[in-house]
């Protein structure tokens, strides 16, 4: 049932430009391995997979829930809304947070908005619509039945969201308003100011605290997972807990429970400097990838267009601005290297180049964000960035605010962007409403993350994984406000259901604390922690987090070619190897101890980072977020090559060492054509 | 901005090392610091200078360092978030000038302890929301999101309060240690719109009870909290909360 979507899609096939005698690049950095099959999608047709899927799914008895036991690891969306929904159902869940209060998730800081095929601007939107949308906007390397489910339980979560009080913005009429975000041409985002993670998290934290009171949850904030518990060999292998650490006595505790769902977030901060918070990390997902757990598509990376720059060497993190900001705002760069550093407004208009409506007429500055982001790099390595010059070169480009102000008043704009704005004065001092914004690509999100089958769960049984923290749903780019969409679709509608198929066999074995895998992996985290606090060595955590964060912004980062890649696998091997043997880590485990806490998290960044650039290596084509300079087209636009990389990239871990193992997922499309993207 | 900008500052700090252990300021010398910098990059700099000299870092929370996890908040020279309305991470080093002599303590407050230096438990505000900080709706029961119409001005009333980010510093900032901003941005919240009316007796009546429970104090209407409030969320929550309390009350609560 390939539907026919008038869009602006050429169908030029990409893969006749595959060059015959390609080669495989990164060959001897891993080996390869037996394919790899989602064995839990449905056939059929494709809008009623995930009505089969919830029917086969067995149920568990209401009186058997409540001895049935849930570990959840982290608490935004995609933990707090299925801590809360299988609380409501009435298993026992634990909660793990690493942050104070399970409301500080990172979901919080998300601006933009969420999408759902409500179609209540009746502009031509459908699930259907919704789903085409998220494919293509992923470049073709996402799944079509998760996507499709994704794009189906949407509405359930608007419903659900309006239910618990979230203060989403309306209409004079009391209805909800929407408006059309980044790369899409109807109007169906849903938001709450420039605050809708917030508001949404807060929804789900609320849901959470509802059941902690009735007893159904508990929660561990100020715990972090530092070891997966895996009971069994072979097929037979079960994830059965975890050993966290609390961060406040330093206490190595153990957690059992029937089913470990790891809900930990995205490794952004493997780049150092990135949009996410200064404790999200991949720990909990990396230390379930060496147990058995597959990576998928580690290298897909988003890397968002409107941030704002980097003003020094100080820097710990970089601020997102909402791209909604994209709707009104006008991008432009001078025309002319020579007035770069002239204020701009004094810049007359046939100066400027306002280069995403020159290049992308349709879609102007709306195109997705890995376009924008690639075109603004551009724009600055050809010297025509603006602000102040860091290492030798303006990164910035002008997001202008001053046509949209004329059209709709200061008044029209302060109600949209109000908070955006402020927070953007007070970062840089200067005000947006007066001077054009400055704005530069910034590290935001991964696409990739634990492989996971349609029921969301990891290559160890009893291992889910969702959220950000999987690969499932964004392919190689994922579209604006689709995060919240798919943190929330996996928490409160999906694995509420798919979890039950797997407890249906539970309870399991009873294990506690003498079990040989519990004693082995308490052991893996005392080993460690004492490892940092002896080696007493000359540099700080934070130094070695600032390289690996280097390296990989400048060879993994936008743009990255097979000699660059190989470089940083080069340098991230004598930077581990050194991280070991001199890392600084003062004080002891029996306290609140925030450079021990870093230290196993830049760990297990240096590990991913490797494996990220071996993934970059391997995939010798450019798609969404991934650009390899070898596969462009000739108006330097990304070329895909899908006669050879039309699949998920899953990887074993194959011991330390050792080159991973590469298993592969074929991707293939029933509902929807493969087509190279295109949005001029 | 130039190195010439770059101030040196005198920095003296709250140190204890755990719950159980008396704390006390200590005094610490930091140059080089750049105006663009913010506060806790700032701190982050200060760090790694103790690193290098063998003395333990400081410990303080911070996050998402873009104002809205609400996870920092230190009192500086006496004022919950420092001298300007914003969180701390969003306080930037322009805010002061060279040859200042900063005085960084934690929030100061009964209900929150401190665990180390900077760090407190806040986990009260956990408590209380627990108590009817929601509604009660499990998932995939709710109507359809368009079936209850809610007037733009009621929606606006309630995300304005529900940007509330629970970083306590209204608490630190009361000379009684109340948590009546909080507690009343929560209650407006909820109470604003169709969907929280059937539980808006109960949930005050507890939220107030938990509140009594963990320590805070009573409100005085002084107002420091809402001049400390990052969100700026307005003193007239607390007059809802009062008022939904007196209501629940002759309801029978």
């Amino acid at each position: 049932m390939a539907h026919e979507m008038p869009d602006t899609t050429t169908h030029a096939d990409p893969s006749k430009d595959s060059p015959a005698d390609m080669t495989d690049d990164a060959v001897g950095y891993y080996t390869p391995g037996e394919p790899i099959v989602d064995t839990k999608a449905p056939e059929g047709p494709i809008a009623n997979r995930w009505q089969d899927r919830k029917f086969e799914a067995r149920l568990v008895n209401p009186s058997n829930r409540r001895k049935l036991s849930v570990i959840i690891v982290g608490t935004g969306l995609a933990g707090a809304s299925a801590a809360a929904t299988l609380g409501e159902a009435g298993y026992n869940v634990k909660s793990f947070c690493y942050q104070d209060s399970p409301r500080r998730a990172h979901s919080i800081a998300a601006q933009g908005g969420i999408n759902a095929a409500k179609n209540y601007k009746e502009d031509g939107d459908s699930v259907h619509r919704l789903f085409y949308d998220t494919v293509k906007g992923g470049d073709y390397r996402s799944r079509e039945s998760n996507v499709y489910r994704l794009a189906e339980v949407s509405t359930n979560i608007i419903d659900q969201c309006v239910a618990q009080g979230v203060p989403f913005a309306r209409e004079y009429g009391g209805l909800l308003d929407n408006r059309s975000f980044g790369g899409v041409q109807v109007s169906r985002t849903f938001y709450a100011r420039g605050q809708t993670g917030q508001q949404l998290l807060i929804g789900a934290y609320q849901a959470l605290e509802r059941q902690v009171a009735a007893g159904t949850v508990e929660t561990f904030t100020r715990h972090e997972m530092l070891e997966l518990i895996v009971v069994g060999e072979g097929e037979g292998r079960r994830a059965r807990g975890i050993i966290a650490r609390d961060m406040v006595t330093g206490a190595v505790e153990t957690h059992l429970a029937d089913v470990v769902v790891l809900a930990s977030g995205g490794y952004g901060n493997v780049f150092y400097l990135s949009t996410n918070a200064m404790g999200c990390n991949v720990t909990a997902v990396w230390r379930a990838h060496r147990k058995g757990a597959y990576m998928a598509n580690p290298c897909y990376t988003q890397i968002h267009p409107t941030c704002i720059p980097v003003s020094g060497a100080h820097q710990s993190k970089l601020t997102l601005m909402s791209e909604s900001l994209r709707n009104d705002g006008r991008i432009w760069v001078p025309k002319n290297e020579a007035d770069c550093d002239k204020d701009p407004r004094e810049i007359p208009e046939e100066d400027r180049d306002y280069y995403l409506e020159r290049i992308y007429p349709s879609f102007g500055n709306l195109v997705p964000r890995d376009i924008a982001s690639r075109a603004a790099k551009n724009v600055c390595d050809e010297g025509r960035g603006v602000g102040p010059k860091v290492e030798g070169v303006r990164r910035g480009v002008y997001l202008d605010f001053a046509a949209a102000i004329e059209r709709l008043g200061r008044d029209g704009i302060e109600e949209k962007y109000d908070n955006l704005l402020d927070m953007y004065e007070r970062i840089t001092g200067e005000n947006p409403y007066e001077v054009p914004m400055r704005i530069y690509p910034a590290v935001h999100y991964v696409m990739g993350g634990a492989w996971v089958d349609y029921d969301l769960m990891s290559t160890i049984p009893g291992l889910f994984v969702t959220g950000e923290a999987n690969f499932s749903d964004h392919g190689a780019n994922r579209l604006g406000a689709s995060a919240l969409m798919q943190g929330l679709a996996d928490g409160y509608f999906v694995l509420p259901h798919t979890i039950r198929d797997y407890l249906a066999d539970g309870p399991f074995e009873k294990i506690d604390e003498s079990h040989p895998a519990v004693v082995e992996a308490r052991a893996t985290v005392e080993q460690r922690i004492n490892h940092f606090l002896n080696v007493k060595g000359t540099r700080s955590v934070d130094s070695y987090h600032r390289e690996l964060g280097n390296i990989m912004w400048e060879y993994c980062g936008m743009e990255r070619t097979e000699d660059g890649l190989k470089k940083a696998i080069d340098l991230i091997r004598t930077l581990k190897d050194d991280f070991w043997r001199n890392v600084k880590v003062l004080g002891t485990n029996e306290s609140l101890n925030q450079s021990l806490e870093r230290a196993g998290r830049v760990a297990d960044f240096i590990e991913l980072g490797e494996l990220m650039c071996i993934d970059a290596l391997n995939r010798r084509e450019s798609c969404g977020g991934h650009f390899r300079a070898e596969s462009q087209t000739e108006d330097n636009e990304a070329l895909r090559h899908d006669d050879l990389f039309a699949y998920v990239a899953a990887w074993e871990f194959a011991g330390d060492g050792e080159p991973p193992i590469l298993h592969k997922e074929e991707l293939t499309y029933t509902a929807i054509e493969m087509k190279q993207r295109s949005y001029k | 901005m130039s190195s010439n900008d770059n101030m040196s500052l005198t920095l003296k700090i709250w140190r204890q090392p755990d719950a159980a252990s008396a704390g006390a300021l200590h005094t610490y010398k930091l140059d080089d610091v750049s105006p663009d910098m913010s506060f806790l990059e700032m701190l982050d700099v200060l760090n790694e200078q103790l690193n290098a000299n063998n003395e333990d870092p400081i410990a303080f929370d911070s996050d998402c360092r873009e104002g809205i996890c609400g996870t920092c908040g230190l009192m500086i020279n006496g004022d919950a978030h420092g001298p300007e309305v914003t969180t701390t991470c969003q306080l930037h080093m322009r805010s002061f000038v060279d040859g200042e002599t900063i005085t960084i303590e934690p929030w100061r407050a009964t209900a929150f302890p401190v665990l180390k230096d900077l760090v407190v438990d806040r986990s009260a505000f956990d408590r209380i929301i627990q108590q009817g900080g929601y509604i009660s709706v499990n998932t995939g029961s709710a109507p359809e999101a368009h079936s209850v119409p809610v007037p733009r001005e009621d929606a606006q009333r309630a995300f304005n309060v529900a940007t509330c980010i629970a970083c306590g510093a209204c608490v630190a900032a009361c000379p009684n240690g109340s948590a009546s901003l909080f507690m009343g941005a929560k209650i407006t919240h909820l109470g604003e719109l169709p969907q929280g009316q059937p539980e808006r007796d109960s949930r005050v009546v507890n939220m107030v009870a938990q509140h009594d429970h963990e320590g805070f104090g009573g409100c005085t209407n002084i107002g420091m909290c809402t001049a400390a409030c990052p969100k700026e969320i307005p003193l007239d929550v607390i007059s809802q909360l009062n008022k939904d309390l007196r209501t629940a009350m002759r309801h029978g609560h």
